[in-house]
């Protein structure tokens, strides 16, 4: 009996060891130590890759924003609104469509391939951005456009749905098209060896120059 | 098609390497970085007092390993209940509501990480690290022990001893888990990865309007997420935001580190299998012969690559594999009719719910992997993928033995070429054997009734959901697709996957109870049935090789393993999944 109730002890001293010690190893040391290391080696990525103009930060490089300006390009369709918001007359933090901004988030709709809701979505999207871009045919609206992404935060747009967006951009912001064009192209990325992943433009990397270029930043 | 083929290449180079190392580690064998770590092993040790040497039995094993997460979920609980106190919480998150809170422990523990919460609103750093990051190291810890006593019983030097649970879980942490996820943490921190304690940030747009950006201890988070086969992220869109996995390089880098330790488990499973044919072979046979054998065996790479034994099952599973990466990548390049419909073009392919940076190819591929590999972690979201796209991730949580996540893929994998040999055996009528001992009445008994626990949880629980209007209540798209979120959501449960049809509104008294329960007896009921499989053969003589043997280390038997998968998915499986992802493939092309 005596031996029985010791080797349950000497057990339940190593469960519990082995529990409070792998917890500070795994969940508080290994955090710490890569917090310092990277605060050394990468400290713009660690920080978030922050992006600052003239000393105010504007944005990150890899989350997305959306925007509503014609001068500006527009990024994908998101159910968060990228968790862009202004602030109200009642104090509130509302997004830019003016439904209430529950605090932040990430995600999207999750519609099936077969819901109305996306169909919905999607033809409504259509007709208010022809409306804006009277110059783009119905079926040259790129897929990747119109269509929500997984994280509601894409920093990006393919080059073809920045392409039919420029008319309106040089319209609007008074730079002539080749100039929009070459600030695309400089804030386009290629793929990875010319084979992995896709071509992607920056979306607020080239607002942020078009903002510059029209001298409102 | 070109960067798929060439990502798959590259892993197949990889694993390998990863499989020597860990298979060093597994069979207690000496490696480069002892020297440093087997000293910080010895404090643990010491302060825990174990005694490494003190081999247990399958029963003790068992014990110890499903004790000791009982204490880990207990402690967990507690972090999670007073998550609000000041420390580490600079977002000022409250603390968890109790049903919520059982759910998440059991899915951390259990490898599965389903996530009821969304992380931004849902968790503190605290939390994150104390409890997310922590279980995500052991709970893959767990696993890869379990399987490794596994292969010890079937690899059987001995008749008792499957190795020290203790033991086992440090070693796995201190030389495989740490190490890796130290080197890729900085490698996505490199890629833009955040890792930092402070809090959320908000700046002023050029637009005028504000932005709240996500900060936090990203990538400690976000490498052992992937290594250990876990899948629950930091933020409630996972690796799909550019936060947690920001450029193409970041996507491959996780890739890559949810592929390699299960692979690198049927490499281990194959070699120390081989050891133990090496070492029979010494003892029988006379030197001129032994030579002339382990001449034979050099002859073939792949044989000293992955084994004899661990070449079939691996290559059984890659079948599996490729003929589910191909479908999803097919579906999703087809686009969506019902979009087409109203005029805009798919030439892109299905791109709801998928990033830009990724695309159809790199969305797909990461969508069979996760699923695959039970990880559970998604690039894009798998509730928008078109239908049969989204059937691909469902089938191969239902298998669970494509690869599988850490350790348990190989058990379950193992399960089903017993069962292939036995129906083999009955067939063509020879004695059936696996690895040179015979399968008899009791293997078959627990094999089945592994085999029978997966689906039995998966369907029983969608009819109860299907079936109460508290389960009704939280599918959230109309039609075919509704049945398909439930299906999918237990499928995940139970294979511990922990990814989901994220539609589903499932923060519910009812989805929490009921999801909490499939995970942990989808987790440790078919853990010790298999344990106590192995028990059982290890307890039995080696059987000589007679014409009469079927053998198991051919591409036929791959093949014939692949076979047996399927039907048995099929007789399972195939009336549900067709009433829900090939019924909504059918309207949406009809």
């Amino acid at each position: 009996m005596k031996e029985s109730v010791k080797s349950v002890f000497h057990g339940a001293r190593q469960m519990i060891g082995i529990t409070v010690i792998l917890m500070l190893i795994c969940g508080l040391l290994f955090p710490c130590v890569l917090t310092g290391v990277s605060a050394l080696i990468f400290p713009y990525q660690a920080g978030g890759n922050l992006l600052t103009v003239d000393g105010q930060t504007v944005g990150a490089e890899y989350v997305g924003q959306e925007f509503t300006e014609d001068y500006y390009m527009w990024s994908r369709p998101s159910a968060y609104h990228y968790n862009v918001y202004v602030e109200g007359e009642d104090g509130k933090p509302y997004y830019n469509d003016g439904t209430e901004f529950p605090g932040i988030s990430s995600g999207s709709n999750n519609y099936a391939a077969t819901n109305p809701a996306l169909t919905e979505r999607v033809e409504a999207d259509i007709e208010a951005f022809l409306e804006k871009n009277p110059d783009v045919k119905r079926e040259d609206i790129p897929t990747d456009l119109l269509t929500a992404s997984g994280s509601g935060l894409d920093p990006h747009i393919s080059p073809a749905s920045a392409e039919i967006q420029i008319p309106r951009i040089a319209k609007a912001s008074g730079l002539t098209e080749e100039e929009v064009r070459d600030i695309v192209k400089e804030n386009t990325q290629g793929k990875v060896l010319g084979i992995f992943g896709e071509e992607t433009v920056n979306v607020l990397k080239v607002n942020v120059e078009i903002a510059q270029r029209m001298g409102i930043l | 098609m070109l960067q798929i083929a060439l990502t798959i290449f590259i892993y197949l180079i990889l694993v390998i390497s990863v499989g020597i190392y860990v298979y060093h580690i597994a069979a207690g064998k000496h490696t480069f970085a002892d020297p440093v770590l087997n000293r910080v092993d010895g404090v643990i040790y010491k302060i825990c007092g174990i005694n490494p040497q003190n081999n247990m039995n399958w029963k003790k094993y068992a014990v110890s390993l499903v004790a000791t997460n009982g204490v880990m979920m207990l402690m967990g609980y507690l972090v999670l209940r007073i998550q609000s106190i000041g420390l580490f919480n600079p977002n000022g998150i409250g603390g968890m509501e109790e049903s919520l809170s059982f759910n998440t422990i059991i899915s951390f523990m259990t490898n599965t990480n389903l996530q009821h919460y969304s992380g931004e609103s849902g968790l503190s750093y605290l939390s994150q690290m104390l409890v997310i990051i922590f279980m995500m190291f052991v709970s893959a810890a767990s696993g890869y022990a379990a399987c490794i006593a596994f292969i010890r019983g079937l690899a059987g030097k001995s008749k008792d001893n499957v190795g020290n649970f203790f033991s086992d879980l440090v070693r796995i942490t201190t030389r495989v888990l740490l190490p890796f996820s130290i080197v890729g943490g900085l490698l996505l921190v490199w890629q833009g990865v955040p890792q930092n304690f402070s809090g959320n940030v908000v700046v002023d747009t050029i637009e005028g309007t504000k932005q709240v950006i996500a900060m936090g201890p990203v990538a400690a988070l976000e490498i052992i997420k992937h290594l250990g086969t876990n899948g629950g992220g930091f933020l409630g869109a996972n690796s799909a935001t550019p936060i947690e996995n920001p450029t193409i390089l970041s996507n491959l880098i996780e890739l890559y580190s949810m592929m390699l330790l299960p692979g690198a488990c049927v490499i281990t499973f194959g070699k120390m299998v081989r050891d133990r044919k090496r070492e029979l072979a010494v003892a029988n046979i006379s030197d001129d012969t032994n030579i002339a054998i382990s001449k034979k065996a050099h002859r073939s790479l792949t044989v000293w690559m992955y084994g004899r034994e661990g070449r079939s099952i691996f290559a059984a599973m890659g079948i599996l594999f490729l003929i589910g990466l191909g479908i999803c990548f097919w579906a999703e390049s087809q686009g969506n009719p019902a979009l087409a419909g109203v005029g805009l073009s798919q030439s892109m392919g299905s791109m709801e719910g998928k990033e830009v940076r990724f695309g159809v190819a790199q969305s797909s591929l990461f969508t069979t992997v996760t699923t695959s590999f039970t990880t559970g972690t998604v690039n894009n979201m798998h509730d928008t993928l078109t239908p049969l796209g989204g059937m691909i991730p469902m089938l191969h949580m239902m298998l669970n033995v494509v690869f599988g996540g850490k350790g348990v893929g190989l058990m379950n994998m193992i399960t089903y070429a017993i069962l292939a040999v036995f129906i083999c055996g009955l067939m063509i009528g020879r004695t059936p054997e696996y690895l040179g001992k015979k399968i008899e009445g009791r293997e078959m008994k627990l094999a089945a009734l592994c085999i029978i626990i997966h689906p039995l949880l998966i369907l029983v629980f969608s009819a109860l959901a299907v079936g109460t209007s508290a389960g009704l209540a939280g599918i959230t798209n109309p039609g075919y697709h509704g049945l398909s979120q439930v299906l999918y959501e237990f499928a995940s449960s139970a294979a511990n996957n922990g990814s989901g049809f994220e539609g589903l509104a499932d923060n519910t008294l009812f989805w929490n109870i009921t999801t909490g329960i499939v995970m942990f007896f989808g987790r440790y009921l078919s853990m010790i049935l298999q344990l106590a499989i192995a028990d059982s053969l290890m307890k039995k003589r080696f059987v000589n090789e007679s014409a009469g043997t079927l053998h198991t280390d051919t591409m036929s038997f791959a093949v014939i393993l692949v076979f047996v998968v399927y039907i048995f998915a099929a007789l399972t499986f195939f009336p549900v999944l067709a009433l829900g992802p090939v019924a909504e493939y059918l309207t949406l092309w009809a």
